[in-house]
């Protein structure tokens, strides 16, 4: 059980993701995939203080890609965390991600974008994200926290879903 | 010589904790509590979180009052503090430690802090009443 979440989340490791997902999926590692926060000790520091005794991980993107062929044979429960919907897009186009669910957990209001949900705001282009994700094989799901309703978001949006149940 | 001001306190919480403990204060101290600005993450980016900060403080000295250490209110009071060596970051917000705050806030910086820290962790404790004492 390599991956036991790949979420969705402009706060990264948060509240929400080490007590809320956390407690639920019991995880050893939180890889964060952001280009920027890879090359930045000071943040990837800020980070680290909030995730408890999990290990914390920080890989740009195409680094992410080989690293999740790494984590795909290791037993260690990790948690993908991306901050934006379009570095989680191209972690899917690498193939990795067929059957698998993405979960969109917190995407706040911002300039350009219109409400889906309470917790998910979405841009024109972050719509297109969502579907070029489905394209890739992987489902995409809104849910803030475990015991929270799960939104499909393909059906929400109104777009085209190949995937399978993951 | 120029006077230093004293920190003001930003409270930023999950929710409507802030808002609630800014009002407990008030409720206690009165309007001392004006010296305490609370902030809720609810609906907030990253971004936003950080802003709120970065104008409640207005460029001054801070205690920034939070309430987990794994969280975004903790995450962005520690963005905006960063390399600000009149501001701080309290994780563990309490209602005695925010009373404390608004009383000895004209206190020397670093005192200030390490009693804030000291008072809040008193405050933790059992309390227990001997039921067969009085009887």
């Amino acid at each position: 059980m390599p991956v036991v979440l790949y979420r969705v989340d402009e706060r990264l490791i948060h509240g929400q993701v080490v007590i809320g997902w956390g407690h639920e999926l019991r995880p050893d590692r939180y890889l964060v995939v952001d280009d920027d926060i890879a090359e930045s000790d000071w943040e990837q520091e800020l980070y680290r203080l909030g995730a408890g005794s999990a290990e914390v991980s920080f890989e740009t993107t195409a680094d992410a890609i080989e690293a999740l062929v790494r984590y795909a044979a290791d037993p260690a429960r990790t948690i993908v965390l991306t901050r934006d919907i379009r570095t989680m897009r191209r972690l899917a186009e690498s193939g990795g991600m067929v059957g698998r669910t993405v979960n969109v957990g917190g995407l706040h209001h911002a300039t350009g974008r219109t409400k889906v949900l309470t917790y998910v705001h979405l841009a024109p282009g972050e719509v297109e994200d969502v579907q070029r994700i489905l394209d890739a094989g992987a489902r995409v799901q809104a849910r803030d926290l475990p015991d929270a309703p799960k939104v499909d978001l393909a059906d929400e949006l109104g777009l085209t879903e190949d995937a399978d149940d993951a | 010589m120029s006077e230093i001001a004293p920190p003001i306190g930003i409270v930023i919480a999950h929710g409507g904790m802030a808002d609630g403990l800014v009002g407990a204060v008030r409720h206690i101290a009165g309007d001392s509590a004006d010296m305490l600005v609370p902030i809720s993450n609810e609906g907030m980016s990253p971004e936003d979180l950080r802003a709120a900060i970065d104008r409640a403080a207005d460029g001054g000295s801070a205690v920034v009052f939070v309430d987990l250490q794994a969280g975004s209110c903790c995450t962005a009071a520690l963005a905006s503090c960063r390399a600000c060596s009149d501001r701080v970051v309290l994780t563990g917000v309490n209602l005695p430690m925010l009373i404390d705050f608004v009383f000895n806030r004209t206190r020397p910086f670093e005192e200030l802090v390490d009693r804030l820290v000291e008072r809040s962790r008193d405050a933790i404790r059992p309390v227990r009443v001997d039921a067969g004492r009085g009887a």
